[in-house]
Formats: structure tokens, C-alpha cells, sequence
């Protein structure tokens, strides 16, 4: 029996439309929700289905905007927000990080925030300075947040439908060189609980732990590692925090070498934190120094000229495991051409502008 | 301010309806309850077992009692940092109030929130936080909320002539007019933020009813040191809202007595004037509001000694209540990171 085939953004449409349907106090909110695009095929369809009471476009206010999402949970409502880039979410960080992040511990719990917060990172054709900041390092560092990146259309619909029926504030990023990937997805409601990484492949040489699209990035590495008789063990974050780290202890106990892939800049990043917790708690076991394979410290230029440069790819990850295991490492860029317009996009399903 | 910039942005109606016999004095009580219970914070303020910044309304209480004496217990309120009126004249309960200013376990917040972070659910107060202009969108999304849900509550956000600065204010007016929600949004307009006065901040030529209204909100100023005036264009003005005027926003002029934050005089700072001070004392709403009272009978010697014995008790009670009360365990710390 095959199983069914979604896209990502399929099955965050449909974790939406299920979510709408089995709460009336759920709504979704956010620029261009109900437009005829829908947030990039996202929330398609679900003004028409629900109504204009369960689905609103909004100004161009996102931190005014984050409070009223906010105050109207403190009233029973359970708000699902939308940002088309995390850069437009950073002019909400004061109600975020102030009071959303706070509400319930700084008043003893007397309040409870149920709401999400669904926030795109992007990546090349020319996503630039500000389109393709993979910040999700900032959010996980307030305490009373929990932050969410799944890499799969699974798990999109299941950890989405969790993060709504959750009682707390949720950061949901999705990546968009994710949205077209597609992957099973099983009909109905069910869902994937928060704080729980996931092995996406198992082997015994290398433990390599990514989040969102480094971990396409990560499977599309150990593919390449196999050729060299290397097995690399893929431990996909899931979720930041809260955050159970047994499964990649684990795996570095088995391993004893760890690579973090991320996104993010390398600086005050999410994968010094990784790496610090294995360092602290698996320390005896790690045979060499961990390493981080992320973005460098540099705003992203947009020309594909420059970008070629910035992102890390698989290649990236195979030279991170080979350098460690002695092996000998290439450049891991391949310098680009004007005619060649294979570097910047997951393939050729993505068309930009963004 | 001026008192010829007051009069010329003086409600068009210059007669306000006097509010009955029974109305009054509860608005009397209400505005001395609330100067009562402050004195006696600041009273106790300098033992520094208080440990949290503290904003006195001393000299403001006309604003809360007004207002909050025509709302119902299902309405909301959600205030900033000088919150302690608010939530006294909402209804919140004065012991967990004192607990939460003593760090205690039985304090509002459980002693997580202090001062600038009173909560009381049961009376609908939703908090208030020190963030300048942080809970105008909040109130805004609580009246938002209880529309979505087909309620009939008024919410009203009180906020200081700061707040007017921030973003937030005017993305959040814009929305509330865009929805046309039932927020009350109270300016108390006390002329000064922290210690810069208003003319550094904003421009002389226009209010802060003036920014209101740029958003398509009907917006007035008035004289917030007379009970009267704030009590029946209150009244008029939440009437109006529960018969789906949509938002509306009310400017008040008052000025407060102490510091910014503490219980103590400023004037050494030399920011303002003791006859700046000294003219705005002689405007106090309580003692404006007992001499009218008085004249017309309905409160006497006998009256007052009552009232004021009942609310001393109170006082007590709540500050007795307080010091009982333990600190969070250590357990605490580590509670309600997550619901």
C-alpha cells in the first residue's frame, strides 16, 4: 500500500484546516493569510471554507499585531499568526520576547498563552540581507517560548496541530526551500509531539544533528558518505526547546564524533548550544573535537555571485565528517557561472522571487 | 500644561450631569480608598521589604474611580506600570495585591510579578506590565477576542501620555478602528515621562485626543482631576460603547504628587516646579470632591471617619495577610515556565 504523498506546504494547509475545524477558538491571523496566494499555498482555501470570523488578514503592524493576538488568548482565543519571513516577526520581538515569552510565569501562571507563530526562513535566489536570516538561535534563548522546525511534510502537519493545541506560546519555522518537498503525509488528524529529535538515518561513524533544511542538507551528505563507506547517524532537532537530548547522546556515545549543521550564523548560534550540551554531558565519549557547519558571519549577500559562497551544502557536511576522520578535504564551493543556475535553489520546482 | 490649553480642548458639553447621591460617595470612597491604601505603601516603602519598583498615582486617583465605577465586573481592564488605581478600582483583591508588593507566595502573580505586574482574573483585571505601551495592543487583542466570541465586554486600557509616542499606540488604535472594537483607551496624561516633561516629547499644538482621532477615533480631553467629569463622560462614553460605538479614546489632564518610581519627593531634581506642584496639590480631586460633598449633606465628620476607619481595617488586614504570608518555595522557580 503506498502511502500518501504531500507537499510541505500541503500539510501545513491541512493541519491548519483540520485545526480550524475541531476548535472554534483557533484562528488564523497574519499579512496575506487570506489572499489569493495564502502565505505561499500555505493557508489557500481557508477563508473560503471557514469564513472571514476564523481567517483575517491584518495591517502591516506585526508588533501591535502580536499583542492583539495576545490579548485575545487571554480571552480564550488561540491565535495561529503568520509572518512571511522571520525579518517581519523582529519588529514583534518587544511583545514576543517581553510578554508573550513571560505571560504565564510573570503572573504565576495565572494566564496562559495559547498561541503560534509561524515564521519563514528563506534561502539563495537572492533572498538576501533580509529574507534569509535563520534566527530561530534568538528565540530559543527566551525562556517561556518553545520553538519548533520540522524537516519533513510529516511532521509539519503533526508537530503544527501540536504546536496549536499547545497551552503555550509556539515559534513554528518553516524553511522555504521545504515548502515543495514532498513526502507522506497520513489523512486526518493525528499528531507529532513537541521536544522529541528524530533519527532520520542510522549509522555508526558519525553523529550528525540538523534542524529544518540542514537536515536535507545532512541525508543529502551521508548519500555521499556511503560512497566513501562512511555512516553517518542523522538526528533531526525537531524542535529546539523544550528539548530532550537523550536520543543524540546516545548517538554520540555509539559515534564518538559529532557535526551540527544549521542554518544559522556560527556566532552565539544554535549549533554552539548543541554542541556545547554533548560537550558537557558525552564529553569522554567524543574521539575528536566536534564541528559546526553553518552560515559564516556575514549578513547573506543577495547576488548568486556572493550566495555561492555563503550557504552550506552537503558538501559542506562531507568535508566537516571527512576532515575529522583524517581524510583528505576538497573546497567544498564550486565556483559559479552566470549560466549556472543550479546553486541557489533546492531544484527546480522553485521559481522565486521568494 | 496649561490651563489654556485645557479649556480650549475642554469637552464641547460644559455641564455634566451630577451623578446621584449614592453614585457620589461611592466615587468619594473609591478615589480615597485608592490614596489610602498608597499612603500606606508609602509608609512602609523605605523598610525595603517591598522589593520591586513601585509607581504611586497619588494625586491621579480621579482617572481609575471615574472610570472603573462604570464598568462591570465582565469588562476588562489592563493597565502599565502605574497600575496599583487601576487595579484597586477594578476590584482586585488588596490582600493578594500587598502579598504580590511583599514577594509572597500569596501574592496576584505569586511574588513573580510585583508591583508592575498585578493580575487579578477574577475580576477581569489582566495585568500590567512596565513595557511603555506593551498592553495597549494586548487590551486591544482582548477586546478582539471577546468579540470573536460574541461577548459584550468593554475592555478598557489605561496607558500615559508616553505611550502616545510609542508604534504600538497608533497600530493598535488603527486596528481597533479598523474592527470598530469596544476599547476604552484612557490616556492619563500626567505631563511628564520618567523625568522629561512633555514639550521635549511631543509637539504643543496637538493632544494627545488629537492623535485619537487621526486614527478615526472619537477622542476628547478633559479634566482629569474632577471626579465628576470623568465619571459621567465615562458613563455616557461606555454606553455608547456597549451599543457598538466602537473604540473610543479619552485624554486626561492630572499630574502626579511623587517621583516617577518611589515614594518620595523630586523637586530637588529640579525637573518641575514647586509651584507647579503646589498648583496642581490645590486641584486634588479628593479633597475638591469632600468639600462639595459636605456643602451638599452627603457626607459629614461622622461619614467620613467611618469610611476611612473601614478602609484603615482593610489596610491592616491586607498588610497582616501579607506579612503571614512565606516566600515562593524554591520549587517555584522552576513552576510556570510552561502551562
Amino acid at each position: 500500500m503506498s502511502e500518501r504523498q504531500l507537499k510541505y506546504l500541503e500539510a501545513i494547509n491541512e493541519a491548519l484546516d483540520i485545526c480550524l475545524d475541531r476548535d472554534r477558538r483557533t484562528y488564523l491571523i497574519g499579512l496575506g493569510v487570506p489572499d489569493p496566494i495564502g502565505v505561499f499555498g500555505t493557508t489557500k482555501g481557508l477563508q473560503e471554507k471557514h469564513g472571514p470570523r476564523r481567517v483575517f488578514d491584518m495591517p502591516v503592524a506585526e508588533n501591535a499585531m502580536t499583542g492583539v493576538a495576545l490579548g485575545s488568548s487571554l480571552v480564550g482565543m488561540r491565535p495561529v499568526m503568520t509572518h512571511m519571513r522571520l525579518e517581519f516577526a523582529m519588529s514583534a520581538m518587544d511583545q514576543i520576547c517581553n510578554q508573550v515569552a513571560k505571560w504565564h510565569y510573570m503572573f504565576g501562571g495565572r494566564s496562559k498563552v495559547p498561541m503560534t507563530i509561524r515564521m519563514m526562513i528563506g534561502r539563495g535566489w537572492g533572498q538576501g540581507p533580509q529574507h534569509a536570516q535563520s534566527l530561530h538561535a534568538w528565540f530559543a534563548h527566551v525562556p517561556g517560548l518553545k520553538v519548533v522546525m520540522p524537516s519533513s511534510p510529516h511532521d509539519a502537519k503533526g508537530m503544527l496541530i501540536s504546536s496549536i493545541e499547545d497551552d503555550n506560546p509556539v515559534v513554528f519555522i518553516e524553511h522555504r526551500w521545504l515548502h515543495t518537498l514532498q513526502g507522506p503525509v497520513p489523512e486526518g488528524y493525528y499528531t507529532v509531539p513537541l521536544g522529541q529529535p528524530r533519527v532520520v538515518t542510522e549509522g555508526g561513524d558519525v553523529t550528525i544533528v540538523s534542524s529544518s533544511y540542514a537536515t536535507i542538507d545532512a541525508i543529502k551528505a551521508t548519500q555521499l558518505l556511503a560512497g566513501d563507506n562512511i555512516r553517518a547517524e542523522v538526528i533531526d532537532l525537531r524542535t529546539l526547546v523544550p528539548r530532550n537530548d537523550e536520543l543524540i547522546l546516545e548517538s554520540v556515545n555509539k559515534t564518538g564524533r559529532l557535526v551540527v549543521v544549521d542554518q544559522g550564523t556560527l556566532t552565539g548560534g544554535f549549533a554552539g548550544e548543541i554542541m556545547a550540551r554533548v560537550t558537557e554531558q558525552a564529553f569522554g565519549a567524543l574521539e575528536c573535537a566536534p564541528v559546526r557547519v553553518t552560515s559564516p558571519d556575514y549578513p547573506t549577500p543577495t547576488t548568486r555571485g556572493l550566495s555561492n559562497y555563503y550557504y552550506a551544502t552537503p558538501l559542506h557536511v562531507v568535508s566537516a565528517v571527512r576532515g575529522m576522520l583524517g581524510l583528505p578535504v576538497d573546497d567544498p564551493f564550486v565556483d559559479v557561472t552566470p549560466a549556472d543556475k543550479t546553486h541557489d535553489v533546492p531544484d527546480n520546482t522553485f521559481t522565486g522571487p521568494f | 500644561m496649561t490651563t489654556e490649553t485645557l479649556s480650549r480642548h475642554q469637552l464641547a458639553r460644559n455641564e455634566f450631569a451630577t451623578p446621584p447621591p449614592d453614585t457620589r460617595v461611592t466615587l468619594h470612597r473609591s478615589m480615597m480608598r485608592i490614596r489610602r491604601i498608597e499612603e500606606r505603601i508609602r509608609k512602609l516603602y523605605p523598610e525595603g521589604d517591598m522589593r520591586c519598583p513601585t509607581h504611586f498615582s497619588i494625586g491621579q486617583e480621579a482617572v481609575a474611580a471615574g472610570i472603573c465605577e462604570n464598568l462591570q465586573r465582565s469588562d476588562y481592564v489592563i493597565s502599565a506600570h502605574r497600575s496599583h488605581a487601576h487595579y484597586i478600582g477594578k476590584g482586585g483583591n488588596l490582600r493578594a495585591m500587598f502579598a504580590e508588593l511583599y514577594g509572597k507566595v500569596d501574592g496576584c502573580a505569586s511574588g513573580k510579578g510585583g508591583s508592575m505586574h498585578l493580575i487579578d482574573l477574577s475580576v477581569n483585571f489582566l495585568g500590567c506590565v512596565p513595557i511603555v505601551g506593551a498592553t495597549i495592543p494586548i487590551g486591544v487583542g482582548a477586546a478582539f477576542g471577546s468579540v470573536l466570541q460574541d461577548a459584550n465586554a468593554v475592555t478598557a486600557v489605561f496607558f500615559g501620555d508616553a505611550a502616545a509616542e510609542t508604534g504600538l499606540f497608533h497600530e493598535s488604535l488603527n486596528f481597533a478602528a479598523v474592527q470598530q472594537l469596544p476599547v476604552l483607551f484612557v490616556c492619563e496624561n500626567n505631563l511628564y515621562s520618567v523625568n522629561t516633561p512633555l514639550d521635549v516629547r511631543q509637539p504643543a499644538n496637538r493632544t494627545i485626543a488629537d492623535l485619537g482621532r487621526g486614527h478615526g477615533i472619537v477622542s476628547s480631553q478633559h479634566d482629569g482631576q474632577s471626579i465628576e467629569q470623568v465619571y459621567d463622560v465615562a458613563r455616557d462614553t461606555i454606553a455608547r460603547m456597549r451599543a457598538g460605538s466602537g473604540p473610543v479614546l479619552l485624554e486626561f489632564m492630572t499630574y502626579r504628587w511623587f517621583e516617577h518610581c518611589g515614594p518620595l519627593s523630586d523637586l530637588h531634581l529640579g525637573y518641575r516646579t514647586q509651584q507647579e506642584l503646589d498648583e496642581w496639590m490645590a486641584r486634588c480631586p479628593i479633597k475638591a470632591h469632600e468639600e462639595l460633598l459636605r456643602a451638599s449633606g452627603m457626607l459629614d465628620d461622622h461619614k467620613l471617619a467611618r469610611m476611612e476607619a473601614e478602609v484603615a481595617a482593610e489596610i491592616d488586614d491586607a498588610i497582616a495577610f501579607a506579612n503571614a504570608s512565606p516566600f515562593p518555595p524554591r520549587s517555584e522557580l522552576a513552576n510556570h515556565l510552561y502551562a
